[in-house]
């Protein structure tokens, strides 16, 4: 699978709070949370984003609460992919269980700026920026949840269970 | 080769002999805890999937505690899924109205989570319960509704770190300042996907609530959870509480650990955490003069009796600075009812502050003491990131409960010595 847009680059530390602020957590429509996805990093950010553009961020993304919402909002509002030089642990398991592609890649974020026209293939976990011409290796997704992507995330794959063994 | 604690109860959960760092395991949970944020997620994937269910109606638990008493009607709202889905599944620990306390607080109290747990909750601070010599973890919503049908979970077994700790505490220096400045250390990202677990001679002679402050924050260095081995003091909290049997681990003398690090705590002063990440911490002496509007006392990480109580003796006889709020929140029923025996409530209302009913509150800036543009507060929370406790433009300073309580009367960041009386 290729995925293709603009980045939008953001430092390290992005925390779950600036992703999606707790004072919209009243509700879980997607539509509703992506009206404020990253309002706190970036106040413009929800209505410039466009479908398929790729969130590019430092070290540590998505730290602090334990809130899917702040995967849903991304993926709400375009997003089609998240590069970062690491993620929170939890954000990390979410976005996995709530089927948004992550990458973890230092050298990507490093060699992407805001606005460059960047190309991911999943498949290969390969990076391009078209801008400036530059190929980037992501570190490989590990197996299990390669598994769990397959079998359609976390609750597909329980489903599955359910029909075998019949609760 | 020895196992950890962490290993140890990970390995006999997923019925193996033993794991290793890096394995990946399917465990069976002790308890799945939701809240009135992160259930309504999890149901609806319940539903989704066709479950009918829950794999156990004493062991998943709900608790509404973020935005209740409901602050407006989507809030109401989303409680109203997880009242719905209790009393369609029976669940034996749901709790309404008056017994609503923060789940951290209240599952420990109430006994629902014992040592030689496994724990997930769709809350970042479910590590809190590492302080009973649990394994316990945060995950997200369709984690929870996976485990709430299936009884399991997955995991990857983290390396652990060890933090020893040695020396006497000072006086106004508790667990919370232990946490802060171990942050401090090592950053927020210091212990990313690991335990860190908490030892040493400093660590045997901490109150349960002091163990409960630290492990809560194990989350704000990125780990996957903190933990104590239970001992004496955990025995004695647990017992006449714990609703199950219950088994404690400890660590091998040879298990193995990525890293060791030594604190000498008799050098460590009350902490403060500046805007805008728990490991801008700074000792007080070098705070500065720091003027606040606002000051909660409350949270998961310290809302429990003995950091009320430490408050109390710091609001004796004084008097809330002009123009500052002092918001107190007890974190459970159990904690409000005794804090008022106790003859708590008189100072704090004689020092005019603010009780509030058991809710986190502020604490995520949801309702009951939200900060406007350009204020400042100091709270005994967790967190301090951007906007954490209203306005983008407000910023947040973490400390103990002591320091927060000599803030509120002096309208500045102050040492509870600048306050105190007695003596
Ligand atoms: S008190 Fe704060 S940190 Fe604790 S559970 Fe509630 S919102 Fe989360």
């Amino acid at each position: 699978m290729k995925l293709r847009g603009r980045a939008w680059k953001f430092g390290p530390d992005i925390d779950t709070d600036r992703i999606i602020p707790a004072r919209y957590l009243n509700t879980s429509d997607p539509k509703e949370l992506a009206k404020h996805c990253m309002e706190d990093a970036d106040p413009e950010f929800a209505k410039k984003v466009q479908p398929g553009d790729i969130i590019v961020a430092g070290k540590n993304f998505g730290c602090g609460s334990s809130r899917e919402h702040a995967p849903i909002a991304i993926k709400a509002a375009g997003v089609s992919c998240v590069i970062a030089k690491s993620f929170a642990r939890i954000f990390f398991r979410n976005a996995f269980n709530t089927g948004l592609p992550i990458l973890e890649c230092e050298e990507a974020v490093e060699g992407i700026d805001q606005g460059d026209e960047v190309e991911v293939d999943l498949g290969k976990g390969e990076i391009r920026n078209i801008t400036k011409g530059l190929t980037f290796k992501a570190r490989p997704i590990p197996p299990f949840m390669e598994s769990l992507l397959k079998a359609g995330g976390l609750m597909e794959w329980v489903k599955q269970r359910l029909e075998v063994g019949g609760r | 080769m020895g196992m950890t604690i962490t290993e140890k109860i990970l390995a006999d959960h997923a019925g193996r002999k033993e794991v290793f760092p890096g394995d990946l395991i399917q465990a069976r949970v002790d308890i799945a805890l939701g809240n009135d944020i992160t259930a309504p997620i999890a149901i609806g994937q319940f539903r989704r999937i066709g479950a009918r269910e829950v794999f156990d109606r004493e062991r998943v638990v709900l608790v509404p505690d973020h935005f209740t008493p409901n602050k407006d009607i989507k809030s109401a709202e989303q409680c109203k899924v997880l009242r719905d889905f209790a009393r369609e599944q029976g669940i034996i620990h749901y709790f309404e109205g008056g017994e609503i306390g923060i789940e951290h607080a209240l599952l420990p109290e109430q006994g629902i989570v014992v040592p030689g747990d496994l724990v997930i909750g769709a809350d970042s601070h479910t590590c809190t319960y590492g302080a009973l010599g649990a394994f316990a973890t945060g995950v997200g919503s369709t984690d929870l509704a996976a485990a709430m049908v299936t009884g399991e979970a997955w995991f990857k077994v983290p390396e652990s770190m060890k933090f020893v700790y040695y020396g006497k505490l000072g006086e106004w220096v508790s667990g919370k300042d232990l946490i802060l400045y171990t942050i401090g250390d090592i950053g927020v990202d210091g212990a990313l996907y690991r335990a860190m677990e908490f030892t040493g001679e400093t660590i045997r002679d901490l109150s349960m609530d002091s163990r409960f402050a630290l492990c809560n924050m194990a989350i704000e260095a990125g780990a996957k959870n903190g933990i104590i081995a239970p001992d004496e003091v955990t025995e004695g909290y647990v017992r006449g509480r714990a609703k199950r049997p219950y088994r404690l681990y400890r660590s091998d003398e040879d298990a193995s650990y990525v890293d060791v690090r030594e604190y000498d705590v008799s050098r460590i002063e009350p902490q403060v955490a500046f805007p805008h990440l728990p490991e801008n911490t700074r000792g007080i002496s070098e705070v500065g003069r720091i003027e606040i509007d606002q000051v909660v006392i409350g949270s998961c990480t310290n809302g429990r009796i003995e950091d009320l109580r430490i408050a109390a003796r710091v609001l004796k006889g004084n008097r809330v600075a002009p123009y500052v709020r002092l918001i107190i929140i007890p974190a459970t029923p159990l904690i409000y009812h005794q804090a008022m025996e106790e003859g708590l409530f008189e100072i704090f209302l004689e020092a005019k502050a603010v009780i509030s009913p058991p809710t986190c509150g502020p604490c995520l800036g949801g309702h009951m003491g939200i900060l406007a543009k350009g204020e400042r507060a100091v709270a005994t929370t967790n967190r301090n990131f951007v906007g954490r406790m209203g306005h983008p433009d407000s910023e947040v300073y973490l400390a103990n409960p002591a320091v927060a309580a000599a803030s509120a009367v002096k309208g500045y960041i102050a040492h509870p010595e600048e306050v105190v009386k007695e003596v």
